[in-house]
């Protein structure tokens, strides 16, 4: 089990309904996670459409995650 | 200053400017994004700028790094605004000082389009009619429920776009 923080952002945060939260998980990977997330939540957005950043990096979705890491999931951007 | 900020207070591009003054430059380029009061066929009342922080502050860095090297600047930086904003603000500021007009000009418009694609940075558009929708993000729920259904005008408008 690694202990994993997610930061929520845009319309996953409103899906959601917290800025943040930490999940106790057997999730190896950002996509696990995320199919994780789809249940608990009931996330409609696919993952084709998300970016992931681990620990305030751009990451990928097979990268293994580790005990304390912070994920984000980035819906499409829209700045300007 | 920092060569990419965000910011929660307005930017005044007048003190940016002088920021660029500069014996080696001949040239200064800006480019400002402002808040209009329509998109895809909406009225807009006000927008909501929301950022990844680090993530935006380190990319959007990497982007101006990238364009020192695309392009001969003497100075380069970008502020984008996070938090509330009304019709008619500066919502994403881009300087370019350089020697001649040509980096200047491209460098600027590097800045702007590489933020835009790149930078965790979010859109919340607040129509007149009372809803509300995440800018590039219309068709992102494909099972609409409940509060979430005046995403579905989008939807249908942007069906082209996935």
């Amino acid at each position: 089990m690694n202990r994993i923080r997610v930061e929520y952002f845009a319309l996953l945060r409103e899906r959601a309904g917290v800025n943040e939260e930490t999940i106790e998980t057997n999730a190896q990977t950002p996509a696990q996670l995320y199919t994780e997330l789809v249940e608990r939540h009931g996330f409609d957005i696919e993952r084709t459409r998300l970016k992931v950043a681990i620990n305030a990096q751009f990451g990928d979705w097979s990268a293994p995650l580790r005990n304390g890491d912070e994920v984000v999931f980035i819906p499409p951007v829209a700045g300007g | 200053m920092k060569p990419f900020e965000l910011s929660t207070a307005a930017i005044d591009p007048q003190a940016m400017r002088s920021y660029f003054a500069d014996p080696h430059s001949g040239a200064y380029a800006s480019f400002e994004g402002w808040v209009r009061d329509h998109n895809e066929g909406r009225r807009v009342l006000r927008l909501e700028y929301e950022a990844y922080a680090p993530l935006a502050i380190a990319e959007g860095t990497r982007i101006l790094e990238e364009a020192r090297t695309r392009f001969a600047v003497t100075k380069l930086a970008c502020v984008h605004r996070v938090g509330s904003l009304a019709i008619g603000d500066v919502a994403v500021w881009v300087g370019a000082g350089a020697a001649h007009r040509d980096a200047a000009f491209a460098a600027c418009r590097y800045v702007i389009d590489e933020v835009k694609a790149r930078v965790p940075i979010w859109k919340k558009e607040h129509y007149t009619d009372g809803s509300s929708g995440w800018v590039g993000c219309e068709a992102c729920g494909t099972h609409e429920h409940g509060a979430h259904a005046d995403h579905a005008h989008a939807h249908q408008r942007k069906s082209g776009a996935r």
